[in-house]
């Protein structure tokens, strides 16, 4: 069963593409986004197009479908219609597929079930890829902070922390919230005296 | 009433522009209603977040809401469409060397000379083996039927004579840009920044096609209006009062500058203000040109669902996809367009209700007053450029007289 994958996305493109192969769906064609799209799909004459639900050639896609349709060609796609629970999974995990006519439905559901999962794990990484980039920022504003408390009130590092972190505890905030405070007010009013 | 919440998807258009600013100055929470705004890139995205529930009302092109309901393309799903967001405002731009090939001036033509000039250039490429090619939004927008609509007028066979692409609004310039295509039809500010580019050059206004065309509608699953009945009046009365606000003269300012931010179109605030206030620069370095009729988001009960609007539509999607008129087809329809809730959610407020739900499209050329259960209304011209009108309730003789 050949299976395209367009995505915006060249990683996730990757990550889904190598699922696939490991399932044993090794007749794959990963559609370069900087070409035009239509003459590759024209093409590759996939039986399954798997899309990110946020690709900006979503509409073209379906336009070239619905033409293709109109015009009896053999690549004749329709939105999986027998399986309305695992479309709204795969929407909710930011995919789209869109399958041949006539494909079975036990022949099309472990590839969608499983671009949803390789979507969700990749969201998932991305999402702990941010977390880590933010955490590596609060702690430069933080330290920032404490260089700018060590200078103006002469104390030592221990002691900017603590600073810190006493007016956090009493103002219910993030320790990483007062630190900003702090270098933005320094950038703003730091020569005035 | 309190706490409801809808989440609307949207475009980035300027005829997104109500649910915005129904949220950002207030006249949502005025009625109990909170919005949240979900920005797309596409029209397949914006429908299948409403058909899956990751918004509760979208932004949407007409055609779009009946072919869904239809069941064109996909399973069907029955869609509601209790207030429209706008009339025409859109345009049909050309590549800078069209522009040049079929003599546009630097004023809005005349569609039928205009027309009698591309027909000749799109004859000379279909000649030279290299057909015009010319991009709209969706295959179901108005756009589609609006550019095809005036092509066959004027003798330029769509999909014979001229090839008709797709191309999404924010990429629309860019296609043009990239020569990808020879001319674009978009909502603004698309063409806008596509001349202000230096690549293209506004040839038709789309309401030079049709003066009083239906554009983006608010679109909500119809099992959703069921179950939420009060609350889409309260949200219905919010965007009439956003539109009511929109069209004052010392709004458009403010307006611009809400709708150019990143959140919303991501687009010069310039070329934004020029849309609202109905003046198009036609021309790379023109000096904008007023057109009162670019776009109504308000006069004339322009926010009234007519029956008759959403029958042409099915109309020209019969015409265009090539398929057998169909009774029960036009029924439901016509029956997307939902008159029946916008009534019943002004009823008392000092917007003008029209009495009939369906009318002749394209019969005035002058403003007339119109019947109205409640407040005062007047119709503007509606003509079509050539000079047909539309029965809702004969449209096969409607058809079997077009080109």
């Amino acid at each position: 069963m050949r299976i395209a994958i367009i995505d915006t996305s060249a990683g996730r493109a990757a990550v889904i593409s190598d699922g696939l192969r490991e399932a044993g769906l090794d007749d794959l064609v990963l559609v370069d986004t900087s070409k035009p799209l239509v003459a590759q799909i024209e093409a590759a004459a996939p039986e399954v197009v798997l899309i990110n639900l946020e690709n900006p050639s979503r509409d073209l896609l379906e336009d070239f479908f619905a033409m293709s349709r109109a015009l009896a060609r053999p690549i004749a796609m329709f939105v999986d219609q027998s399986d309305a629970e695992a479309t709204g999974a795969a929407i909710d995990a930011g995919v789209s597929a869109y399958v041949v006519d006539g494909l079975s439905k036990q022949r099309i559901k472990p590839v969608v079930d499983l671009a949803i999962r390789r979507f969700q794990a990749f969201s998932r990484l991305q999402r702990e890829l941010d977390d880590a980039k933010n955490a590596l920022a609060e702690r430069a504003v933080i330290d920032k902070a404490k260089a700018i408390l060590m200078k103006r009130r002469q104390i030592d590092e221990p002691e900017a922390y603590a600073l810190l972190r006493g007016q956090a505890m009493r103002t219910n905030r993030r320790i990483s919230e007062i630190a900003e405070a702090i270098v933005t007010s320094e950038a703003l009013m730091g020569d005035m005296e | 009433m309190t706490g409801e919440r809808f989440r609307i998807g949207f475009l980035p258009l300027v005829d997104a522009a109500l649910p915005v600013l129904a949220h950002e100055i207030g006249f949502a929470a005025a009625e109990g209603v909170a919005i949240d705004l979900v920005r797309d890139m596409t029209w397949a995205t914006v429908r299948d977040r409403l058909l899956y529930g990751h918004t509760d009302a979208a932004h949407m092109i007409a055609p779009l809401a009946i072919a869904t309901t239809l069941g064109k393309d996909r399973p069907a799903v029955p869609l509601a469409v209790p207030f429209v967001l706008g009339l025409n405002g859109n345009a049909v731009t050309f590549s800078t060397k069209l522009a040049e090939e079929a003599g546009l001036t630097d004023t809005l033509g005349d569609p039928i000379r205009i027309g009698a000039a591309l027909k000749q250039v799109a004859d000379a490429r279909v000649a030279a083996g290299k057909a015009l090619r010319f991009g709209v939004v969706h295959r179901y927008s108005s756009h589609n039927y609006m550019l095809r609509y005036w092509l066959a007028g004027v003798g330029i066979r769509p999909d014979q004579d001229i090839e008709i692409v797709v191309t999404s609004p924010p990429f629309a310039a860019d296609a043009l840009a990239a020569g990808e295509v020879d001319g674009i039809c978009v909502g603004e500010p698309w063409n806008s920044i596509a001349v202000d580019r230096g690549v293209g050059h506004i040839a038709l206004a789309t309401a030079q096609i049709w003066r009083r065309g239906v554009e983006k509608v608010l679109a909500m699953p119809e099992a959703t209006l069921n179950e939420r009945r009060e609350a889409v009046a309260a949200l219905v009365r919010a965007l009439h009062a956003a539109a009511a606000h929109f069209v004052e003269p010392g709004a458009a300012e403010e307006s611009a500058d809400i709708l150019a931010r990143p959140e919303y179109l991501d687009a010069p605030r310039d070329a934004v203000l020029r849309a609202i206030t109905d003046r198009i620069r036609l021309v790379p370095g023109g000096e904008p040109i007023h057109y009162p009729d670019f776009m109504f988001q308000y006069r004339e009960a322009a926010n009234f669902p007519w029956r008759s609007q959403a029958a042409w539509l099915y109309s020209q999607m019969v015409r265009w996809d090539y398929m057998a008129f169909d009774d029960a087809e036009a029924a439901a329809a016509g029956n997307v367009f939902r008159p029946d809730v916008y009534r019943a959610a002004l009823a008392g407020s000092g917007a003008p209700l029209p009495g009939a739900s369906s009318k002749l499209e394209g019969g005035l050329d002058e403003p007339i007053g119109a019947g109205s259960t409640q407040g005062r209304l007047t119709l503007g011209s509606d003509r079509f450029f050539d000079g047909r009108a539309f029965d809702p309730d004969d449209i096969e003789t409607y058809l079997a007289k077009l080109p």
